[in-house]
């Protein structure tokens, strides 16, 4: 009786999972509504695109039936997705500078704090204008309801001269990451995002901050232009986009400096194992060493001295049927001046060079369904070389890991719901406040993450 | 007491688990060794089940019968796979498709319908899929797939053979549903319904320089031959001969947004709108 009892919870919860796992796989609003397919066409679990829905997106949201322009919608239609995520997270990390009697930021001690908690909120209108001409535009809040941004806003026209080898977007948007951050699988504080898509060298950094660069942000979204083009089964892609060194600010806050994001990637069918992809990119440009003082303050929008950086790398999907890995290497070069925060009307110090970086990740993925993702990511960053030689070669080197899974027990064509669990550990050489040794943070994340 | 009503319970629900796998298995795994085969390729049903839940199963249903969540939502209306009736075919009115067909209609996608292209599925995907798509309707167990029509090579296009094509159009009466213009507005246009009584619209040819089964002049040529099942629009197979066809084919490229030289021709011609009422010369 005994076993009967242990037995009957095991077998209620077998039967929950069974009949959720019955259920058809079905979402993603604003699309999903406009054309009636179900979300995990295009997503091998929202928000991670598939093949399907990489083509319908470098498409300009559309698939090409002649049904694409708004026209066809029914008047109500409005195309408008809110996601949000409430939950709980626990956040820890090992050093933090705490004052002392010894003075400010003069003791370092570990943290840890717990509660319930929100995401900030986005507001995700995109579709077609007309055909061929597509649109996004994304409100987004922070959590605490009072500051308000444009994530993205964007008019992209479609297979300008009737091929889908000439698109051309111009606004904020997403540089062209097949690997992206924004429909990133992971979601905690401290390994959600890619380490490599927002790395500075730590040398550059003064109490978390850059000391003059603002400007490289791969995984931001950025203002400018961008001409891309694919073939017609997406199978091979490019984009070049021009945008201002600003880091994706409004009024133009640094000055006058230009980055160009290249990249381009081929992908191959290989039977049963699914689409496999390779590609790589190359992002250079300029930013100002030094603005204009007013009232001893960088005075907005009068950036100059540029100083020029790049990375540059290469990126692959692979699939193995279910399992799916997401592999990204980057080399980073930042100018001198950057590394050394030395404006370009000044002298450089004794032996500054160029600070320069290798990194890489993999993230691996086991979608068992539509409605059930395993996914994990190992993340490594190596400073090659540091701006000054002084600097221990270590500084600035970041080792990150993140394991999380998505249950979406509702995936309807109107709204989409997931539990989501994370655990991330991210530790970076150097990165203490006070003893300049290794910091190691962690997050534990339990969410829902919704949208409709 | 509760012993024995844990008992009661813990079988009343194993027996419910048990009774639900069987049910969804006996679905499952009917028909579920149908093959397609195209070219090298062989498709599963089994492999191409989990394609069709993440692809299809929101417009055509879990059952095949294009009853899916957003059927009622969508027009025209997702095809019913369990009559194992498709418009996009080169066999013969009244035959299954092969499977070559299937295959280029989920890559081709259905113009004018929410059907997309399906072209960035890998083939084995498209293959497997069809295989799944095949199982719902038992006509693929017990009948082959009719012989596919031949094409015969098309010829040079002329003034003559537009004229030809433009009396085609009025002979064998083209306009009473797609309008002496070809715009979908003939005199039936408003009484047209599929073979489910659902009212549908004739091709409206001015609006796009495709067809529901295809692009080219060869595509058109075969939708007259096989016509599209399920639809108004019959089989002229007994009625055109294939010159009378390629003529045909000719004078509708003239009614389509496109540049092509039968449109060059036409315009040279002055070729005005058919008068369904003249008298024959």
């Amino acid at each position: 009786m005994a076993g009967a009892r242990r037995g009957l919870p095991c077998l209620l919860l077998l039967a929950f999972v069974f009949l959720g796992s019955l259920r058809p796989a079905v979402a993603i609003p604003a699309f999903a509504r406009k054309y009636g397919l179900p979300c995990s066409a295009c997503h091998e679990a929202w928000p991670k695109l598939n093949v399907f829905g990489q083509t319908f997106k470098d498409n300009g949201y559309q698939l090409m039936n002649d049904r694409d322009s708004p026209i066809w919608q029914n008047p109500s239609y409005w195309p408008v997705t809110m996601r949000i995520t409430p939950h709980w997270h626990r956040e820890s990390v090992n050093k933090v500078g705490v004052d002392t009697e010894a003075g400010f930021n003069s003791a370092e001690v570990k943290t840890m704090s717990h509660g319930f908690d929100l995401s900030g909120l986005d507001i995700l209108s995109g579709g077609t204008l007309y055909n061929n001409i597509s649109f996004l535009l994304v409100p987004s809040f922070e959590n605490t309801g009072d500051a308000f941004s444009f994530e993205s806003a964007w008019v992209r026209f479609d297979n300008l001269l009737k091929t889908p080898w000439l698109n051309f977007k111009v606004g904020k948007f997403e540089l062209d990451n097949i690997i992206s951050e924004k429909r990133g699988m992971t979601l905690s504080s401290q390994g959600g995002g890619y380490q490599l898509y927002h790395f500075i060298p730590l040398a550059e950094l003064v109490n978390g901050s850059p000391v003059i660069n603002t400007f490289v942000q791969l995984g931001d979204n950025q203002l400018g232009l961008e001409v891309m083009g694919h073939s017609k089964n997406d199978r091979t892609r490019y984009s070049v986009a021009v945008i201002s060194s600003n880091d994706g600010g409004v009024n133009l806050p640094n000055g006058n400096s230009y980055s160009t994001y290249i990249t381009a990637s081929q992908a191959f069918d290989t039977g049963k194992l699914g689409v496999q992809r390779v590609g790589g990119y190359f992002f250079a440009g300029e930013a100002p060493t030094f603005y204009l003082q007013q009232n001893g303050a960088n005075l907005a929008g009068t950036g100059t001295g540029n100083k020029s950086f790049h990375r540059e790398g290469a990126f692959a999907l692979f699939y193995l049927k279910k399992l799916d890995f997401s592999v990204y290497y980057q080399h980073g070069w930042d100018s001198p001046y950057f590394g050394t925060g030395t404006g370009a009307n000044q002298t450089l110090p004794d032996g500054a060079r160029a600070a320069t970086w290798n990194g890489a990740f993999v993230e691996t993925h086991y979608t068992l369904n539509p409605q059930l993702i395993f996914i994990q990511r190992s993340e490594f960053v190596r400073m090659s070389q540091q701006p000054l030689p002084g600097i221990p070669s270590s500084f600035g080197n970041i080792d990150a890991y993140t394991f999380a899974t998505r249950w979406y027990p509702i995936m309807f064509s109107r709204a989409g719901l997931a539990l989501h669990g994370e655990y991330s550990l991210v530790r970076q050489q150097g990165a203490a406040p006070v003893s300049l040794t290794s910091l190691t943070g962690s997050s534990v994340f339990l969410g829902f993450d919704f949208d409709f | 007491m509760r012993a024995k009503l844990a008992r009661w319970l813990f079988f009343v629900v194993a027996a419910a688990v048990f009774a639900l796998c069987a049910t969804s298995w006996g679905q499952e795994s009917q028909g579920m060794g149908m093959e397609s085969h195209i070219g090298k390729l062989t498709g599963h049903a089994r492999a191409g089940a989990p394609l069709y839940r993440r692809f299809c199963i929101g417009c055509h249903g879990s059952l095949g019968d294009g009853e899916g969540e957003n059927a009622m939502w969508i027009d025209p209306k997702p095809r019913n796979f369990t009559l194992g009736i498709f418009k996009c075919r080169s066999t013969p009115s009244g035959t299954l498709p092969t499977d070559e067909d299937l295959f280029e209609t989920i890559a081709r996608g259905v113009l004018n319908s929410n059907m997309p292209q399906w072209r960035p599925l890998t083939d084995q995907d498209r293959a497997d899929l069809i295989a799944y798509v095949k199982h719902f309707s038992p006509r693929f167990v017990s009948e082959k797939p009719g012989p596919p029509i031949q094409v015969p090579p098309e010829p040079e296009v002329t003034a003559e053979r537009i004229k030809a094509g433009q009396a085609t159009f009025k002979r064998i009466e083209c306009w009473k549903c797609h309008g002496v213009e070809g715009r979908g507005n003939g005199p039936s246009a408003d009484t047209l319904t599929d073979d489910q009584n659902r009212p549908i619209k004739p091709f409206n040819f001015h609006d796009t320089d495709r067809f529901k089964c295809g692009a080219s002049d060869q595509d058109l040529y075969k939708i007259f031959m096989t016509g599209l099942d399920g639809t108004p629009m019959p089989s002229f197979m007994d009625n055109l001969k294939p010159d009378d066809a390629w003529d045909l084919v000719f004078y509708l490229r003239t009614l389509q947004p496109m540049h092509t030289k039968a449109k060059d021709i036409a315009q040279q011609l002055g070729l005005k709108p058919i008068n369904p009422y003249a008298p024959a010369k």
